[in-house]
């Protein structure tokens, strides 16, 4: 029997940083996912293959909704497309009861073919094409207005169609975090908000029943949407005292964390990210407290998006290549990069082998195969000695990874689910070349001659 | 490929360098090499024997072997 | 005579640097008030804080994953120590490290280890950005102040504060600046070096005092000791010092205490300005560098911490010696390589 092979490796006991190279290890390796083996998936998929769980998307669902409906009477969530919008993903979503939430006619059109019903698709965004927002209101779907431009197109719109539109203003406002995300929506704090929905109501033309705000992504403040909440609140309570015109919702919007570790943070995102228990608590705490009457309290709308899928979805690669840069540090050529990891440009992912290793360790930096110098997964990152050809698994990469991939250089791969049974299904085909070049034509003259 | 003559190796895989006073630690087939290179073998019998002992294809231990030899001469390790 | 405990207690930052770390000052305190049985597991983050190397004062270290890899390991690397040393109580003494130990304070509880710890809101209504806060809420003086996320605020603030101006980094690190020139230099190089926002405060002139204090978690402060700086390193650390009779610093530290219902140690870093005005600068969530001048001065902070942890009724101390002087030295302490390659390649020793 012969002994287990590691390549050679030495390395240098630096002074003052202690080296990470101890008898203990900060690793498992990750062999399966939901009971199905990691080599399997990338033997019958192809290596790299982005891999979601049914079964984590409907836990997180799940307990979200339990968060708000423990808290609160009329809770209602709407899957943000730009999320992640194979339109699988879309279905386990619809399937446990969410709404859709698009922000552009691309994502509209996906959501009515999904089967969701015109009235409980979410129309964000600040670009709303004329035939897009006809179609929307002939489906009585909710508007939300980002500018008087849409505002007063919206009011041509319906004096033509003879239409009353089902309408909100998105409201932008200081909660005391930055940056303000003041270019969406209407300003709160110097009267912009009021203004549209005094024109609204004022010309009659579009019923105003909700208020919507979106202050910020990957929140970490609770406050701050304590603060939303209450601006949203003032609003709708002169909407009611003053215009006699009550607000039937109120729209949260997204920006709920996952618990990704940013890049620069110092803590990682499992320890510090609140969990969505406190941010339901900031909110419901503070319309109940409104002063709102019972029968009169406004449903409350929520378009989380990230804190829903991102640790559903995992991205399963192989070692390309080892090598050594000219100042003696080590790096490691993955066949994933930027091009699939978009997101690797704001955290620092969390990146298991997916076999047994020793308890030996080096500091790498992770390149993806892009010929392009930016292609960096982790800049500096503590791994088991890996070989070519080994796996790894990237974690929490579900939420906007599958929607902002690029096709650069190679084309994008598959996207396979596994559902609750265990069983694989292969949600999105791995790109081909026949594929990309479908919507492409070559003049007669630029021609190959065959 | 020889090691510098005054070397300390230990049998745990510590390395300390006299001349530079860097101190370095290697995986145990890491430890076992230098042994080998300290007793004077050559590359090609130690390579024999880590193909005899260990589960590894030539072709991938010839690749370990010229990053493993990049590695020591990085470390100053070498006596060229 | 001291009856001997043969507690095991493990303690963190046994840098004792140029700019040290509180732990082999605890442990001293520790060592002449619990006596000989105790045994001192120290716990290192690198290779060469000198505390691993001094075998009579820590009797085993172990290296603990840094702050950044977060609870969960930092829990498990303690497990192991746990099951090796058996350990009865561990004393964190790093600001950047008490977040994590807050966090696995109920396992560690769970597995017999117990803490003496503040909570995380204790944590953060100290922090830089929340001060000036807290310090209106309590009727406790800290130079006014300002968050800053853009560049472009700073000339409005510098006319509402005036110059000289604080800039203050939003973990570490500050100057003070005369010019907005000045100002902006500082607010990118701070910006870019600890993220925004960046703090821009007051500037106070005075005199720097310090007051080690430490609670019982219920509002009652079991020692205050003021500490007037005597002489101050180029890194704003206190190279020598001496205890301070002043009832008014004395009330500070009680009423900051009681205000907070702080539990375990703590620094308040005291501004006296010539009004004989105190402002409070800086807290730190821990014991000082200097704590073992608390017992020289007859009070035993960390030797009380310790008592309080395992459920023993300590009475406020009443007296401590005013004029005790504490002057730190530099020592050469003599070792081996193989040690050095010992907790280097192990992470212990």
């Amino acid at each position: 029997m012969k002994l287990r092979y590691e390549r050679p490796y030495l390395k240098k006991m630096n002074v003052g940083v202690m080296n990470k190279f101890g008898s203990r290890s900060d690793f498992q390796p990750v062999k399966f996912i939901d009971g199905v083996s990691v080599k399997s998936l990338t033997d019958k998929y192809g290596s790299p293959v982005f891999v979601l769980s049914e079964r984590q998307i409907r836990k997180n669902y799940q307990s979200a909704v339990r968060s708000f409906n423990t808290r609160y009477p009329k809770v209602q969530f709407a899957w943000s497309y730009k999320t992640n919008y194979i339109n699988a993903v879309c279905n386990v979503f619809h399937q446990e009861g969410s709404w859709a939430e698009v922000v552009s006619g691309f994502e509209y059109h996906k959501a009515i073919g999904n089967g969701v019903a015109g009235n409980h698709i979410i129309f964000n965004g600040p670009e709303k094409k004329e035939a897009d927002l006809k179609l929307a209101i002939e489906n009585d779907s909710l508007i939300h207005i980002d500018h008087f431009e849409e505002l007063y197109k919206l009011i041509d719109i319906c004096e033509a169609l003879n239409k009353k539109p089902r309408v909100a203003i998105r409201v932008n406002m200081d909660t005391g975090i930055y940056p303000l995300w003041d270019r969406f929506g209407f300003n709160y704090e110097n009267g912009q908000a009021w203004n549209a929905i005094l024109k609204i109501v004022g010309l009659g033309k579009m019923q105003l029943v909700g208020l919507h705000c979106h202050i910020g992504t990957f929140m970490l403040s609770t406050s701050a949407y304590a603060i939303a909440t209450s601006k949203l609140c003032d609003l709708a309570m002169k909407c009611k005292n003053q215009l006699q015109n009550p607000i039937e919702y109120l729209d949260l919007g997204g920006g709920f964390p996952s618990t990704n570790t940013l890049k620069g943070s110092y803590l990682p995102g499992v320890d510090t990210v609140p969990p969505i228990d406190d941010f339901a608590e900031a909110i419901t705490t503070t319309i109940l407290g409104y002063g709102f009457q019972q029968n009169e309290l406004p449903m409350l709308i929520l378009e989380t998006g990230r804190a829903l899928i991102d640790d559903a979805g995992y991205l399963l690669g192989s070692v390309i290549a080892n090598k050594q840069l000219s100042d003696g540090r080590r790096a490691t050529i993955l066949n994933f990069g930027v091009n699939l990891l978009f997101t690797s440009f704001w955290y620092d992912h969390h990146i298991s082998p997916a076999q047994d290793f020793t308890h030996y360790t080096e500091e790498t930096i992770l390149y993806g195969p892009m010929c392009m110098n930016i292609d960096v997964i982790r800049e500096s990152i503590n791994l088991p000695l890996l070989s070519p050809g080994d796996l790894v698994v990237v974690h929490k990469v579900g939420a906007y990874n599958m929607t902002q991939w690029m096709q650069f250089i190679s084309t994008r791969p598959a996207v396979v689910l596994i559902d609750e049974t265990g069983q694989t299904h292969e949600i999105r085909q791995a790109e081909t070349l026949k594929y990309m070049e479908i919507p492409e034509s070559v003049p007669v003259h630029l021609q190959h001659k065959k | 490929m020889k090691i510098k003559k005054n070397i300390a190796t230990s049998e745990n895989g510590f390395i300390f360098n006299p001349s530079t006073g860097d101190s370095f630690s290697s995986n145990p087939i890491g430890a076992e090499i230098l042994l080998f290179m300290k007793s004077g073998k050559t590359s090609l019998e130690i390579k024999e024997i880590i193909l005899e002992n260990y589960e590894v294809e030539p072709a991938q231990l010839e690749r370990d072997w010229e990053d493993w030899l990049l590695q020591l001469k990085d470390a100053n390790l070498l006596d060229l | 005579m001291i009856e001997p405990i043969p507690y095991v207690i493990a303690i963190t930052a046994l840098n004792a640097i140029d700019s040290p770390g509180p732990g082999l000052a605890v442990i001293r305190a520790l060592r002449e008030g619990l006596g000989t049985g105790l045994r001192i597991i120290g716990l290192c983050y690198e290779s060469l804080e000198p505390g691993i190397y001094l075998h009579g004062q820590v009797d085993k270290t172990y290296q603990i994953p840094y702050p950044t890899a977060g609870a969960g390991p930092l829990l498990e690397r303690l497990q192991y120590v746990h099951e090796k040393e058996k350990l009865d109580l561990v004393i964190p003494n790093f600001d950047s490290e008490l977040y994590n130990f807050i966090k696995i304070s109920v396992d560690l509880n769970k597995l017999g280890i117990k803490t003496f710890l503040p909570s995380h809101k204790q944590l953060e209504i100290r922090e830089k950005i929340n001060l000036a806060k807290f310090g209106k809420k309590h009727n406790l003086l800290v130079p006014e102040d300002r968050i800053i996320f853009k560049a472009d605020e700073l000339e409005k603030v510098a006319a509402d504060l005036g110059y000289p101006l604080v800039v203050k980094g939003k973990y570490y690190e500050a100057s003070v600046v005369h010019t907005l020139e000045q100002a902006s230099k500082a607010f990118s190089l701070l910006s870019v070096k600890w993220g925004l926002p960046v703090i821009a405060q007051k500037f106070v002139k005075g005199t720097e005092i310090n007051i080690a204090a430490l609670g019982d978690g219920k509002g009652n402060a079991i020692s205050v000791i003021p500490m007037r700086k005597l002489y101050i390193t180029d890194k704003g650390k206190a190279w020598a010092g001496v205890t301070l009779e002043d009832n008014t610093l004395l009330d500070l530290g009680r009423d900051f205490i009681k205000a907070t219902h702080w539990k375990g140690g703590c620094e308040l870093e005291i501004m006296k300005d010539a009004a004989g005005k105190l402002f409070i600068m800086e807290i730190n969530p821990r014991f000082p560098a200097w704590v073992y001048l608390t017992a020289a001065a007859g009070q035993n902070q960390p030797a009380a911490l310790v008592k309080m942890a395992f459920g023993e009724l300590v009475e406020p101390f009443d007296s401590y010696q005013p004029g005790k002087m504490f002057v730190r030295y530099a020592w050469d302490h003599i070792t081996d390589i193989t040690e050095f390659q010992q907790i280097s390649a192990l992470g212990e020793l």
